[in-house]
């Protein structure tokens, strides 16, 4: 790292986690800055975690007090103090730690090109997590803007091992040039030790939560130090919480941590753990980085890990130190994840990496940019166009995109130009670009940053604290009296105030727990290939329980074992339906889309498809009618018609015009001078798409929706990658009854309704339920039809309530219940 | 597209999925809350909103016309977003909207964010209009006068939900009791307030019944005095 900083080359240090890469990162800074004193910004750190930098900071600066350098380190983030804020303008610390939203705001400002003119070095901590994100993206194009200013800055990125280093290295590169970075790898140290632990008793068919192992975790970490229980979803996290302490007689002192509770809450838990007085905590991937503890013992795995990089990087929290093994613990939930555990260790013990690789820059965090640009002062758009295409998610940029992107931030570069005088930017005669007032900077700076949450509430108990927030629909189903599990402790849902639900200590009866849409990560293309190869090589199984190997042997015996390069999908009738099932291995997004489009294509085909499940590992479709031919379900040009027909419509693509439109700065969350929240005041996104859809359907917003769309969301490109591969290997089996490998599938939770997937379809039954729910007495109209002043009242009828069917909410498990 | 009769007041009044209510007996068509220009309106404040809301507008209060051939249309208020709305309209819109209202005879009840009406419009503008047992007026809520006197309104924005196997499903809806008919604004960039909200207490106190619109026909419920939709 030293002779790398004396030779002014950039870097890209990668090592696992615990190798002290970020102290690394800052000693070639350190070194020169006491051997010269240093007046002005020398070098900036940006991390994608506030209290990372803020830890970081408390770290660097106590040894530099101790000897007495002449070293100035500071922090800025959004908590960071109006008054503070301005003196580092005036005189800037040599050291300064920020996050990439804060960096965009420090280049926004008029003065900022005096400020980084004496920037030294720039380092990038924990780059994987932030390149191919958007905040990663705000992040590079920041760089390429300090790149412009102190073009003699070295970059120094820091990464934990992964599967893409090369484009890791073209993100740390000052004109996104791999072959400029030098890669310093640091080998992992003692492997880690990573066992597999089942259940006492039967292992489940089914199910994600991993609940019935509930007494191997709590004996886990019972008999160990510090133990971190990872999950994988913040629903999980509260059923497992609330499973260990029911087990809990010797009261450990074991915390919950998800980003839903209160940031006070998480900073507590955070600092108990720290200072050592936790025994466990049940986290989610809000813990997955951050400040390092030192003290873990053990971490353990509830749930399948769905990446190899991911499990590593988790695992690497057990005992950050490089000479001694990390020891973890896998907790699969079902027969299947037990087999693609099995599939990580082996991956882990091999060093396989994966994970893919960073995609190309959003439009929408460019507009951001583009306009944060024009607050710092005038500028060419052609020099501009130069500058991005320097950073690495925007090093293929089209200067077509770029041009339709600046005309947005204009004045929404719409085809009919009538915004001309409301115009944000204007151009003079030179060609440089102006923005019109301060008022737009107010604007950009009030609603910069690229992290959209969806709209949440705050949970108020009865006459005391704020418990913490859950999305706002998730209340919206609830009624007064209903229970939820939540922060470990079921409650009861009471009223909606002002701005807070209002609950108060749970009753008896079911609890449901909040789930929260996209917060499951589907399973990686490698690791799927890997639990596909386990199943159909038996020399493998012996590593197995037995028990899966008895269920893979039913499997042989019934049907057959799905073979690495082809498609296998079975048939057979039950109840009244037919069941279609096809072991793709895909993940669950991309079995989604696909179920999908199948049901579409089974509906042309006359099948009359009614539902559909998709798993990480298969797709299950049932209909009314026997599909005879599988053939056509699987053709590649289902990708077709049917794709874009439905993409359009989707509430997904909704959920995702919503993001780009409020990042790129249509949609506010903040008004200067109304502090209102942004709902009231800005217009329904859905309504916006519609309109534009319509009446400008090439819009660069909607190319930079369905380009965010088939790229992330729905796993097109697994689809077709899946389709093209088994195009002539489709292995149709038709059965008499449901074959073991199916079971699982069959028994998952949140399925997929075909109404059309039409809304309209939905509401037509909703409201002939009602209608039959009421015996189609028009008890209403009936009294519309009576003339008179004052309608007799009648004695209200109870209409029965119908069974919830909503795919979001699941009563808890009984386990959690008790 | 199915539009469903509604009785009241003696009087047949049929709710079209487009949002519009039709008076047949007097062949008249009322809507509510158009808001023209909304979008212009926020790009004047740095929020570029797709400038093709009056268009949208227009082009569906076309499509209603066309269908139902009034000879009266009532403007329940709201019609334009704000005072200098129609100033800001494209030249073309402005000539549309008159090639619409041009050859009917037209009310413009007034509404809060069109107090004043721009001139050279066709018809006439008024606080509220009263034909026979039913009287229009933007906001609708206070106690009635008349016996048997009706009211349709607009102002609230009126949406509900219906509570499906696949989540709720929320859309602008008709709000109706025996004596008081809500309609939904109809404007393309005009969103909803809940019918369970406080501010439409005062409808449908005794119980009503939601029609939401839906693509060719309304979805109804029954709204229970408590205010939660039966389903």
């Amino acid at each position: 790292m030293l002779a790398a900083a004396r030779e002014g080359v950039c870097t890209l240090l990668i090592a696992p986690t615990g190798g002290g890469k970020t102290l690394a990162g800052f000693l070639p800074s350190l070194v020169e800055l006491a051997e010269n004193p240093f007046e002005g910004l020398h070098t900036i750190y940006i991390s994608p975690l506030k209290a990372l930098a803020v830890d970081i900071a408390r770290n660097l600066m106590a040894p530099v007090e101790e000897m007495g350098l002449p070293i100035s380190i500071e922090t800025r983030t959004g908590d960071t103090p109006a008054n503070r804020r301005a003196r580092q303008r005036e005189k800037p610390p040599n050291i300064l730690l920020t996050t990439p939203e804060s960096l965009t705001l420090l280049l926004s400002l008029a003065d900022a090109d005096v400020m980084f003119a004496t920037l030294r070095c720039v380092v990038l901590d924990e780059i994987h997590a932030l390149a191919g994100t958007k905040r990663g993206d705000q992040l590079f194009l920041a760089l390429s803007r300090l790149t412009s200013l102190a073009p003699q800055a070295r970059h120094v990125g820091l990464s934990a091992t992964v599967a893409h280093p090369e484009a890791l290295r073209a993100h740390v590169s000052r004109h996104a040039k791999p072959e400029d970075v030098r890669l310093i790898t640091v080998a992992g140290g003692a492997a880690p030790d990573i066992t597999i632990q089942l259940p006492e008793g039967r292992l489940p068919w089914g199910g994600h939560m991993g609940l019935a192992s509930a007494p191997e975790i709590y004996r886990a970490i019972a008999a160990s130090g510090v133990t971190i229980v990872f999950v994988n979803t913040r629903a999980q996290a509260e059923l497992v919480f609330a499973a260990l302490w029911k087990l809990n007689e010797d009261s450990l002192p074991i915390a919950l941590h998800h980003g839903s509770l209160t940031v006070e809450q998480r900073r507590k838990v955070e600092a108990a753990m720290a200072a050592g007085k936790l025994r466990g905590v049940v986290a989610t991937a809000s813990l997955d980085l951050g400040i390092d503890w030192g003290a873990v013992d053990q971490v353990v795995q509830v749930g399948a890990p769905k990446g190899v990089s991911r499990l590593l990087q988790r695992v690497g929290r057990a005992n950050h130190r490089m000479d001694e093994p990390s020891r973890a613990m896998l907790v699969p939930a079902n027969r299947f994840e037990v087999i693609e555990c099995m599939a990580s260790i082996e991956a882990v013990a091999a060093g396989k990496q994966d994970g893919e690789a960073p995609r190309p820059g959003g439009l929408d965090v460019l507009a951001q940019h583009i306009l944060a640009m024009a607050c710092h002062g005038p500028f060419h758009p052609d020099a501009l166009f130069a500058e991005i295409r320097q950073a690495a998610p925007y090093a293929a940029l089209t200067r077509r995109d770029f041009d339709d992107t600046l005309r947005f931030v204009e004045d929404g570069g719409y085809a009919l130009r009538s915004y001309e005088r409301f115009a944000k930017l204007f151009r003079d005669a030179e060609g440089l670009v102006h923005i019109r007032g301060p008022v737009v900077a107010r604007q950009l700076r009030m609603n910069l940053g690229t992290i959209i949450e969806t709209p949440l509430v705050k949970l108020r108990m009865r006459g005391g604290p704020y418990l913490g927030e859950v999305e706002e629909w998730f209340i919206s189903t609830l009624r007064a009296g209903d229970n939820f599990l939540f922060a470990g402790q079921v409650l009861r849902f009471e009223a909606m105030e002002a701005n807070a639900a209002l609950v108060g200590r749970g009753g008896d009866g079911e609890a449901r727990v909040p789930t929260y849409a996209g917060s499951r990560m589907p399973l990686t293309t490698y690791l799927a290939a890997e639990v596909r190869a386990i199943l159909h090589d038996q020399s493998r199984w012996p590593a197995l329980p037995e028990e899966v190997r008895e269920w893979l042997a039913m499997q042989a015996l019934r049907s057959v074992l799905p073979a690495p390069d082809e498609l296998l999908v079975e048939v057979f009738p039950r109840g009244e339906k037919f069941f279609l099932v096809a072991y793709c291995f895909e993940g669950r997004l991309a079995h989604q889309t696909l179920g999908m489009l199948i049901t579409k294509r089974m509906e042309k085909l006359g099948y009359g498809p009614l539902g559909y499940v998709g798993t990480d590992y298969v797709l299950a479709v049932w209909s009314a009618f026997e599909p005879v031919d599988v053939q056509p379900l699987f053709e590649e040009d289902i990708l077709g018609e049917e794709l874009e027909e439905w993409i359009n419509e989707s509430s997904m693509l909704r959920r995702t015009f919503r993001n780009i439109a409020t990042i790129a700065g249509l949609l506010e969350k903040h008004h200067p001078g109304q502090e209102k929240s942004g709902r009231a005041m800005t217009v329904n996104a859905d309504l916006i798409y519609d309109v534009l859809r319509r009446h400008e359907p090439d819009h660069v917003l909607l190319r930079a929706t369905r380009a965010e769309a088939a790229a992330g969301l729905t796993d097109i490109g697994r689809i077709a990658a899946l389709l093209a591969r088994v195009r002539q290997n489709i292995r149709h089996i038709r059965l008499d009854r449901v074959s073991p490998l199916a079971v699982p599938a069959l028994i998952e939770e949140g399925r997929e309704w075909v109404a059309g997937g039409a809304e309209d379809a939905l509401l037509a039954e909703a409201a002939a339920l009602v209608h039959d729910a009421t015996d189609g007495a028009e008890m209403f109209s009936e009294s519309l039809a009576v003339v008179s002043e004052d309608p007799t009242p009648r004695p209200r009828r109870e209409t029965p309530k119908a069974p919830r069917r909503n795919r979001f909410i699941r009563a808890a498990p009984k386990a959690a219940r008790r | 597209m199915i539009a469903a009769p509604l009785h009241i007041a003696s009087e047949r009044l049929m709710l079209c999925p487009s949002g519009v209510l039709l008076w047949p007996a007097q062949r008249l068509l009322a809507v509510a809350d158009l808001h023209l220009e909304k979008a212009s309106h926020h790009a004047a404040r740095g929020r570029m909103l797709p400038p093709y809301d009056t268009r949208e507008t227009l082009s569906r209060l076309a499509q209603a016309l066309r269908r139902h051939a009034p000879s009266r249309v009532v403007l329940l208020g709201d019609s334009f977003h704000d005072a200098s709305a129609e100033q800001r309209m494209a030249a073309e819109d402005r000539a549309m909207l008159l090639r619409l209202l041009g050859p009917l005879d037209v009310t413009w009840v007034l509404g809060n964010h069109d107090p004043v009406l721009p001139t050279g419009l066709p018809g006439q503008a008024m606080e509220s209009l009263t034909l026979g047992p039913i009287t229009f007026r933007h906001i609708g809520g206070a106690p009635l006068a008349r016996y048997n006197e009706v009211e349709v309104s607009g102002h609230f924005h009126p949406k509900a939900s219906l509570e499906t196997r696949a989540g709720a499903i929320s859309r602008p809806c008709f709000l109706a009791d025996p004596r008081r008919v809500v309609l939904p604004a109809f404007g393309a960039f005009t969103g909803g307030l809940d019918v369970r909200d406080p501010a439409l207490a005062a409808f449908a106190p005794r119980g009503g019944r939601v029609f939401l619109l839906g693509r060719d026909r309304l979805y109804s419920a029954p709204l229970g005095p408590n205010r939660l939709p039966a389903i």
